[in-house]
């Protein structure tokens, strides 16, 4: 079975929700990542998204822009990553990571080696925001024949026929975008989430991670009422930029500020 | 084979290429827009109101104008320009944006945005904008604001907002990328006029389509005033969007050749360039898989050239297609002989060329030397060089 299943069947039973950091790999440079995801785990993270660093990040904020900006100016590359998820690996073998990115860097590495080495390294998933279901038949098949998850967005515009679709190819989790916009945008609205959200479990069996918009403890616990999983990048991406000088204290308003999502959410319980 | 006139296929490919790798807010309205827009192309009322508006408001057909000394000076083909530097604004992005803003209109979107290099597209989205009351905001990277000053003031003149990009290299992709983020915001009520022959479908069909005049004329003048077609095409490559206009109508005709010809900047063998398709691998950016120039890692790189329209890293998917069956050739001219043609073309025909546009008349020159004077080529002439200017002032260390 796999990671990311077993992570949301233990939480599920416990009558909790997962709480789902992301940052950009290699941000503020590559040498804080895998001590940073330690930590995550250490203040409360269930699952980790790791996003893989682009230049052109056509549907993030300037927020994730500025860390891709940062990792690339160490030449943070696909290998480097993989090579951070096995070391991360040797110390915890049970918190699911993702990938998170941009098509274009996977491809260039090539489906077949990109997957084989995801293996390798126990990944657990990937979300390349800019590949919809219709142009993933090939890279999805792939994944799934080495047992690893291919997940995929909803957002508040997504029809019923496309929900349909995605849930057909999806596995792993769902992830709802909670608003139109980038990454680091305005803030979320539960009621309006929750509606889109009753229709997307119409279709499928798979849990929900909501992201985009949750910025504090109470948006957090809030969003923990209606979903699975609580996504949340930009606010810890943002303590990273703003220190990028001083990595551990970067590390520390990260693992401060899930610290208090975590309480919130478990309050809720 | 497929017939290479009858695509894209539905989702949007011309073979491997195309197809539309956005994030998921926009596919609803990303359908929306190609359901608009099959239903209006084919309907007479909304084509008569495109060719009156071609007509009346950018003054088409745009001339076919036989160049003789340049002609005689190259001793060999006979080189003709098609005069889309004659066109309302300047160059053929009216063409698009007239087609583009029609479509916006019929959908009720009251605001248009658009993204720019050299600014022409820009100016010819501010200008529908203000033909048609609509609210038009143009994203322009800041170093590109640096470099095309008068068009961001033309902008301005015309009602337009300009918002200077910092992100990244600061010029045509990062404009992109930001209009695609304030599309992807704005949704509801925007309307998104991608300047070139690029992007998610629809946007490389309907680009081509409103483009496509500048073919049909220029096969029909050609007929008229020499008799025959072509024997080649030439036309400058950045996104590709004059490129396809004029190459579309000829691609059944097998005898014309179809030349494009992409920014050489320092030389390909120096990688300071922009010609993907004479130097770059297949990949994955702004929406459609094309040729590309990245590195090994799947990052995007830095271009260049002396041109901003044609500083940009990918390229249209149609002429990826184009390129891998054969059917179009494409090369490329350095930012020296793209001057070299800029200066040739102002004192041999009275006719000062965009910079852009420049490529294309350097490779037709080359190639009209190489050929009998009773072959002909046609080279789209793409947009004036009043924009260049200072550009060109600047290379010369002249203020003006």
């Amino acid at each position: 079975m796999s990671r990311i299943k077993t992570c949301f069947d233990g939480l599920k039973a416990q009558g909790r929700q997962a709480l789902i950091p992301y940052v950009t790999a290699g941000d503020p440079n590559p040498q804080v990542t895998v001590g940073l995801m330690h930590q995550m785990v250490s203040a409360g993270a269930d699952l980790i998204e790791l996003g893989i660093p682009f230049s052109d990040p056509m549907a993030d904020g300037p927020v994730i822009q500025l860390a891709c900006e940062r990792a690339l100016s160490h030449n943070t590359s696909l290998a480097m990553i993989l090579a951070m998820v096995a070391e991360f690996r040797q110390q915890n073998d049970t918190t699911p990571v993702v990938l998170m990115g941009y098509l274009n860097t996977v491809e260039k590495m090539g489906y077949d080696v990109f997957v084989a080495a995801a293996k390798k390294v126990d990944l657990d998933g990937v979300l390349l925001v800019d590949l919809p279901p219709e142009e993933s038949a090939d890279f999805a098949r792939k994944l799934r024949q080495e047992d690893l998850d291919a997940i995929f967005l909803i957002t508040p515009t997504t029809t019923e026929e496309r929900i349909e679709k995605i849930c057909a190819v999806g596995s792993g989790y769902l992830y709802y975008v909670s608003l139109k916009g980038v990454t680091g945008g305005a803030s979320i609205d539960t009621v309006e989430v929750a509606k889109k959200l009753d229709l997307v479990k119409q279709h499928t069996q798979l849990p929900l991670g909501v992201g985009f918009g949750i910025k504090d403890a109470a948006s957090a616990a809030r969003v923990s009422q209606i979903a699975d999983g609580v996504v949340v990048g930009s606010v810890l991406v943002n303590a990273l930029g703003d220190n990028a000088s001083n990595p551990e204290k970067g590390c520390a308003q990260v693992v401060s500020t899930l610290l208090e999502m975590r309480q919130a959410m478990d309050a809720t319980v | 084979m497929t017939n290479a006139t009858s695509l894209p296929d539905a989702d949007g490919h011309f073979g491997p290429y195309g197809g539309r790798f956005v994030s998921e807010t926009l596919f609803a309205a990303l359908d929306d827009l190609r359901d608009t827009y099959e239903r209006l192309w084919q309907s007479p009322k909304f084509q008569a109101e495109f060719d009156l508006d071609m007509a009346h408001y950018v003054g088409r057909p745009s001339p076919l104008y036989l160049a003789k000394r340049l002609t005689q000076k190259y001793g060999g083909a006979q080189i003709y320009l098609k005069r889309e530097d004659l066109n309302h604004t300047g160059a053929h992005k009216i063409n698009n944006t007239i087609g583009q803003a029609l479509l916006a209109k019929h959908m009720g979107k009251p605001r248009i945005i658009a993204e720019t290099g050299a600014g022409q597209h820009g100016v010819a989205s501010a200008t529908v904008a203000a033909r048609l009351g609509l609210e038009c905001v143009v994203y322009m990277g800041v170093e590109d604001i640096r470099r095309q000053a008068q068009n961001v003031y033309r902008m301005k003149l015309l009602g337009a907002k300009v918002v200077g990009v910092t992100s990244g290299t600061q010029t045509l992709k990062d404009a992109l990328n930001e209009a695609m983020r304030d599309w992807v915001t704005n949704v509801d009520n925007t309307y998104y006029i991608i300047g070139t022959a690029a992007g998610p479908h629809p946007y490389p069909k309907l680009v081509r389509d409103f483009q496509s005049i500048i073919g049909r004329e220029a096969r029909r003048q050609s007929l008229e005033q020499t008799g025959k077609l072509p024997d080649a095409v030439v036309a400058c490559v950045g996104g590709g969007s004059n490129a396809i206009g004029i190459f579309h109508p000829f691609i059944d005709d097998k005898d014309v050749r179809l030349i494009g010809v992409e920014a050489g900047g320092k030389g390909l063998e120096t990688g300071e360039h922009a010609a993907p398709l004479s130097d770059g691998t297949p990949g994955v950016l702004h929406g459609n898989r094309t040729y590309l120039m990245s590195d090994d890692n799947g990052q995007i790189l830095g271009t260049h050239s002396v041109s901003a329209g044609l500083d940009y890293p990918g390229v249209g998917p149609e002429h990826s297609y184009l390129k891998d069956i054969g059917r179009a050739e494409y090369v490329a001219a350095t930012d020296d002989e793209a001057l070299h043609s800029f200066r040739e073309l102002c004192l041999l025909e009275g006719i000062i060329p965009a910079l852009e546009s420049s490529h294309a008349v350097a490779y037709a020159c080359k190639m009209a030397s190489q050929m009998r004077p009773d072959q002909t080529i046609v080279v789209n002439l793409s947009g004036r060089g009043d924009k260049d200017m200072q550009t060109v002032a600047d290379i010369d260390g002249i203020e003006v």
